[in-house]
């Protein structure tokens, strides 16, 4: 992907993304709500057409790709269509794919061997979810995209899920996902790419990610503490002395907590706080876009507009 | 790759979906063994009343099923389901194409349901004057498969139900297959630029083993080139496909 941009009206909602992937990478795509990745991967999928930029698939354009069965997507929102089994249902999309898997052993690999036989408007949401997963698998794509898979799940859900991601990445497979998760980029991920208002922000290892937005926040009552003392401890990057109280911003808390306390015995009241990846975010993009509101809620495009939407545009 | 196969399993959903048989075959088949079957000795223009009525029954029961092939996508488009088969290898042609033939499918399953009523009512046409209205109604639902999948492109499944049944409706009306419409006056003249109108006159063709006059087949074929013009354009608009 090279120099990608995608505005809805006023909403720049991909602002100059390049990304190139080598195959059998298994990459996140990481950032908040409204931060263009949905819009970046519908229009790798060849859903979404570029304002301006090259999009390239094993070679091919998109849509491309698409059609000679190199790609399989898990878009974000979607439901099942009613009245089949979930056997039936991956069945039927099995059928639109030149090199498919055995549709019995991708319903192992997602976990809904149990609940093939029945109808698939009769599921749960994760097990929904799951079967979504099967659709995107079935087709044995060289390429799998999965956007927020794990959005609509709970833990238990999470990991199950990821359990079975872990086996379909080990085979091979170029694998992009979407999370608002660090956790889940970082356990799964060879590569994080962070992406904030429509850009990518940065791009490289889980661990070299995590140092740049995993920093935590230690709080404490440390009378008789100066600013310059205690930015100088171990793992420390910033201070600030509110009274007695110190706020001290740690890429590497555990060393700081042990120089702090070692150093300042009367410290009380100790909290340390992940720093949320928001915060990350803005940190990562505030000094580039001075005067512009602070991360919106790019609206997703929206896949079917309502009734009278389409009709107000046709007049 | 096969469509087919896809095709094949589309088209279980729609035996196991039992709602559509019941209110798309239910009511002309009702109507017609009761209206006909009270009616049996009578004549209408000339015409053994349960014929009469057996084409009108047919031309409306049958526009109802071809239409209700695209209108199918309203729903799909809601669940997100066309979405997920833009990202698998199935091309666009095939896919409007299965509505198409789904359509037809229900279209089929009406025309046989309604010939058995009139059989049972004692309506007797040669071999040749029943192919000739099949293949006449068959080409006349043309215009309403394209109709089907304009709708299903442009309205949300909760409008999509009174759309086709109010636009078949005022269609079947206005094209006398509810009742005749005289045979001069305003009406009439409306009636024969309509295409359900010569769904019915393809009923009367069973009895007089004439085909439709030129005006019959102009009249079907601008509609069904208007209308596949439009679905291809609320298509287009739909997916933002250029």
């Amino acid at each position: 992907m090279v120099g990608l941009r995608k505005s809805f009206g006023q909403v720049k909602a991909v602002r100059g993304v390049s990304i190139s992937i080598a195959a059998g990478e298994t990459v996140a795509l990481l950032g908040p709500n409204g931060a263009g990745k949905t819009t970046t991967i519908d229009m790798l999928l060849g859903l979404l057409p570029p304002d301006a930029g090259r999009i390239s698939v094993f070679g091919l354009v998109p849509g491309a790709a698409v059609r000679a069965g190199l790609v399989g997507g898990m878009l974000q929102v979607g439901s099942l269509l009613r009245d089949l089994t979930v056997r039936e249902l991956v069945g039927m999309v099995a059928a639109l794919y030149p090199r498919s898997l055995d549709v019995d052993s991708v319903l192992a690999t997602a976990g809904i061997t149990e609940i093939a036989d029945r109808r698939t408007q009769n599921l749960s949401g994760g097990q929904a979810q799951r079967v979504r997963f099967a659709i995107a698998l079935v087709g044995n794509p060289q390429l799998l995209v999965l956007d927020e898979p794990t959005a609509a799940l709970d833990v238990e859900g999470r990991r199950d899920f990821w359990g079975s991601m872990r086996g379909v990445a080990a085979s091979g497979k170029t694998v992009l996902f979407a999370t608002h998760y660090l956790e889940e980029a970082d356990a799964y991920a060879d590569r994080v790419i962070l992406m904030a208002r429509g850009r990518v922000v940065a791009d490289g290892t889980p661990n070299e990610i995590k140092s740049r937005v995993g920093a935590r926040t230690i709080r404490a009552t440390v009378p008789g503490a100066t600013v310059d003392e205690l930015s100088s401890l171990p793992g420390v990057s910033a201070a600030e002395l509110h009274g007695d109280v110190a706020v001290l911003r740690c890429p590497g808390s555990d060393a700081a907590l042990r120089a702090l306390l070692s150093r300042f015995q009367e410290a009380r009241d100790i909290e340390v706080r992940g720093g949320s990846l928001e915060e990350a975010f803005i940190e990562l993009t505030a000094d580039e876009e001075e005067g512009e509101p602070p991360l919106e809620e790019a609206p997703v495009p929206r896949a079917e507009p309502s009734f009278d939407e389409t009709l107000s545009s046709m007049r | 790759m096969s469509a087919v196969t896809y095709a094949r399993y589309d088209l279980l959903r729609v035996v196991r979906n039992r709602r559509f048989f019941i209110f798309s075959i239910g009511f002309p088949l009702v109507l017609y063994l009761v209206i006909a079957g009270s009616n049996k000795t009578r004549t209408l223009e000339g015409i053994p009343f349960p014929v009469y009525y057996l084409t009108g029954m047919v031309a409306w029961g049958s526009m109802n099923g071809v239409v209700s092939g695209g209108g199918i996508i309203s729903l799909e488009r809601s669940l997100g389901w066309t979405r997920q088969l833009r990202v698998t290898p199935l091309p666009a042609w095939a896919y409007l194409l299965s509505k198409v033939v789904r359509g037809y499918l229900m279209a089929a399953v009406t025309i046989v349901i309604l010939y058995a009523a009139a059989l049972s009512l004692n309506v007797r046409l040669t071999l040749a004057g029943w192919l000739l209205m099949t293949g006449l109604i068959l080409v006349g639902l043309l215009p309403f498969a394209a109709l089907g999948i304009m709708l299903g492109h442009l309205l949300s499944p909760d409008s999509l139900g009174p759309a086709l049944g109010g636009l078949s409706a005022l269609f079947a009306l206005l094209g006398g297959a509810w009742g005749p419409l005289g045979q001069t006056g305003v009406f009439h003249d409306i009636a024969r630029a309509l295409p359900s109108y010569w769904l019915v006159q393809a009923g009367a063709a069973g009895l007089t083993h004439t085909a439709w006059s030129a005006t019959g087949w102009i009249v079907i074929a601008v509609w069904a080139a208007g209308l596949t013009r439009l679905a291809m354009f609320a298509y287009r608009r739909d997916t933002g496909r250029a």
